[in-house]
């Protein structure tokens, strides 16, 4: 897909996880709109190595969201990159469904571990990528998805220095760094910068991208693997919420979803954009 | 059963930490299978990993003291093939660790085998914060996950290979002393499994652990007093073996349940729970009661909270008098 064409699957992913969130009344709103871009450019853009119709495929890449609680911009990706019917996403946390309101690997093709308890999924970017690099002598890579926020636990350095002593260079980390939790902005709750400087100390190639500009998120993806020395981290600087404007920047939507009202509101936005994509481009 | 040769004569028989069947068990398996991977946590050496380290240097990891760590890569090694032994102690892993443990690897039903050893009150002169107690009863309530407390080093290493042949989460406990070895290559081993070490028609006790061979020690002396003592080693707290438990109750009508772990949680715990719903008998348990363990010898202290044969022999006596 080329840039505008990346540009107009983000939008109708938004589209749908507006529509998959207010159906659901519960969720992780701006995290999941915020990371839209990113995740289009991974399974859209020719980043991750993978087969829709073969998720078990060998040579695939792994991609973890150790931030798993936007896994509705997860589902939503794979469901448009094919691993199972559109249709299915506003089964979004029902009982019964497939779609758990934090992933399991058991339920959801394309989805390669569990997960929803903050900072495990790095420390499983790690295993993985051991395992490829250094025992089977590999070449599958490891895409591990983060949030700024849950940089607060010990763990997440506890990987990052493993990464870095293995010098693990078949991860490439993408930080969302949208500077909100749950109890407020990050710097205010437990700084964390610089973020550069720490994992650049931790032996980690660091490089910042605009995280709602394909090209420079698709830039950032194929130079970390052209980086053999050490692990990579992308700091993908996002706006929780992007292309809602009453979500954006409001920490108070990372554990709330649209109402009825606000969904027609929403998704008059968003049509509105994808609109606007689409005239630019005829 | 095909236990030792001059079973009750304790000074006559090896001496050796479970932990070593662990050791012994881990280079086995990794001759065996080239995808066991073992991750070590500062404690390669007390752990006994240090002999699958020698053996097979690639497949060891070093992750530094960072249990929590451990566990992620553990469950991400095992999501790409491996078969990851964590291996640290039983305070550490699963005490510092259970949230990993929870999700990274048993929700997730990653093949991770995580050990937990210098169990019990019995890891001597380092006190109460090194002296896991509550270890059994943290993992056996995790869906997904088997809890194994083999009784000798022989034992250990079968578990350890049990457990690297199996597919799912599993946990190890083993104990830091050198304990008495008293069963054989030949004595039966299958997880689920309990195993009728001595027979008996009065009374039974069931227990895990260095703590069955004290077991075997009381029933021997109280034979004297015309007692009838049955011994059940159950190194397999999760599967649990109900049948050979209930048999034990219907048939002799009273338990005793013996381990060095709290009373709340542990295999009595697990014990009562099947009797309970199954064949209500009476049932005294000898573990450490709602208190956290101290310096000492470690003979002194398996004395002073009441783990030896002297204080199974008590709980005998008591459980009779309730049937």
């Amino acid at each position: 897909m080329d840039t505008k064409e990346l540009e107009k699957k983000a939008n109708n992913i938004r589209e749908d996880l507006i529509e998959m969130l207010t159906e659901a009344k519960s969720g992780h709103s701006a995290g999941s709109l915020g990371m839209v871009d990113v995740l289009t450019a991974l399974y859209f853009g020719g980043i991750v190595k993978h087969d829709p119709k073969k998720p078990k495929w060998e040579e695939r890449d792994m991609v973890v969201i150790s931030n798993a609680h936007i896994c509705p911009v997860w589902y939503a990706a794979l469901a448009h990159a094919g691993y199972f019917p559109v249709e299915e996403l506003k089964t979004l946390r029902k009982l019964g469904s497939r779609l758990q309101g934090h992933p399991s690997r058991f339920t959801v093709p394309g989805i390669e571990t569990s997960g929803g308890s903050l900072a495990q999924g790095l420390s499983i970017a790690c295993g993985m990528a051991y395992s490829f690099n250094k025992l089977d002598k590999k070449n599958n890579w490891v895409w591990a998805l983060t949030s700024d926020g849950e940089h607060d636990e010990g763990q997440m350095w506890e990987a990052a220095m493993f990464a870095g002593k293995n010098k693990l260079f078949n991860i490439t980390q993408i930080m969302d760094r949208n500077n909100i939790q749950i109890d407020g902005y990050t710097e205010d709750v437990m700084p964390l910068e610089p973020i550069k400087g720490k994992y650049e100390a931790f032996g980690w190639h660091v490089m910042e991208v605009d995280g709602h500009n394909m090209e420079e998120i698709i830039d950032a993806c194929n130079k970390s693997k052209a980086i053999f020395e050490k692990p990579s981290l992308i700091i993908a600087h996002t706006i929780p919420g992007k292309g809602v404007d009453f979500i954006e920047w409001k920490y108070s939507w990372h554990g709330r979803t649209p109402n009825s009202e606000e969904e027609k509101n929403a998704l008059k936005q968003l049509r509105t954009l994808g609109g606007k994509i689409k005239s630019e481009d005829d | 059963m095909n236990l030792v040769k001059n079973l009750y004569q304790k000074e006559k028989l090896e001496q050796l930490p479970t932990r070593d069947g662990y050791g012994h068990g881990l280079v086995e398996l990794g001759k065996k299978n080239p995808n066991i991977v073992v991750l070590g946590a500062d404690l390669t050496g007390s752990t006994r990993c240090n002999w699958f380290r020698d053996e097979f240097p690639d497949r060891f990891i070093q992750v530094g003291i960072a249990e929590q760590n451990m566990m992620g890569i553990a469950a991400g090694l095992a999501l790409t093939g491996k078969v990851p032994f964590a291996s640290t102690y039983s305070v550490f892993c699963p005490g510092r660790n259970w949230d990993q443990i929870r999700i990274s690897v048993a929700y997730n039903k990653t093949n991770v085998k995580f050990t937990g050893a210098h169990a019990g009150v019995s890891v001597g002169a380092d006190g109460a914060t090194h002296q896991g107690l509550e270890d059994i009863a943290i993992t056996r309530c995790l869906p997904n996950v088997t809890v194994l407390a083999p009784c000798d080093s022989v034992e250990t290493q079968k578990a350890t290979m049990a457990a690297g042949e199996m597919e799912g989460p599993v946990y190890l406990r083993f104990a830091r002393e050198a304990t008495p070895v008293f069963t054989t290559e030949k004595t039966p081993f299958r997880i689920g499994e309990a195993q009728v070490f001595r027979k008996g028609k009065d009374v039974s006790v069931i227990a895990c652990g260095p703590i069955v061979y004290e077991a075997l020690l009381a029933a021997d002396e109280l034979e004297k007093e015309g007692i009838d003592v049955r011994v059940i080693n159950n190194p397999s707290i999760k599967p649990i073996d109900e049948e050979k438990i209930i048999e034990a109750a219907e048939q002799t009508g009273a338990i005793v349940t013996g381990e060095d772990h709290q009373m709340m949680g542990g295999l009595g715990s697990a014990v009562a729970e099947v009797l309970g719903k199954n064949s209500p008998v009476p049932i005294e348990m000898v573990a450490v009661k709602d208190r956290f363990g101290e310096s000492g010898e470690p003979d002194e202290l398996m004395k002073e909270f009441g783990l030896v044969a002297k204080d199974i022999k008590e709980a005998i006596k008591k459980v009779i008098k309730r049937k």
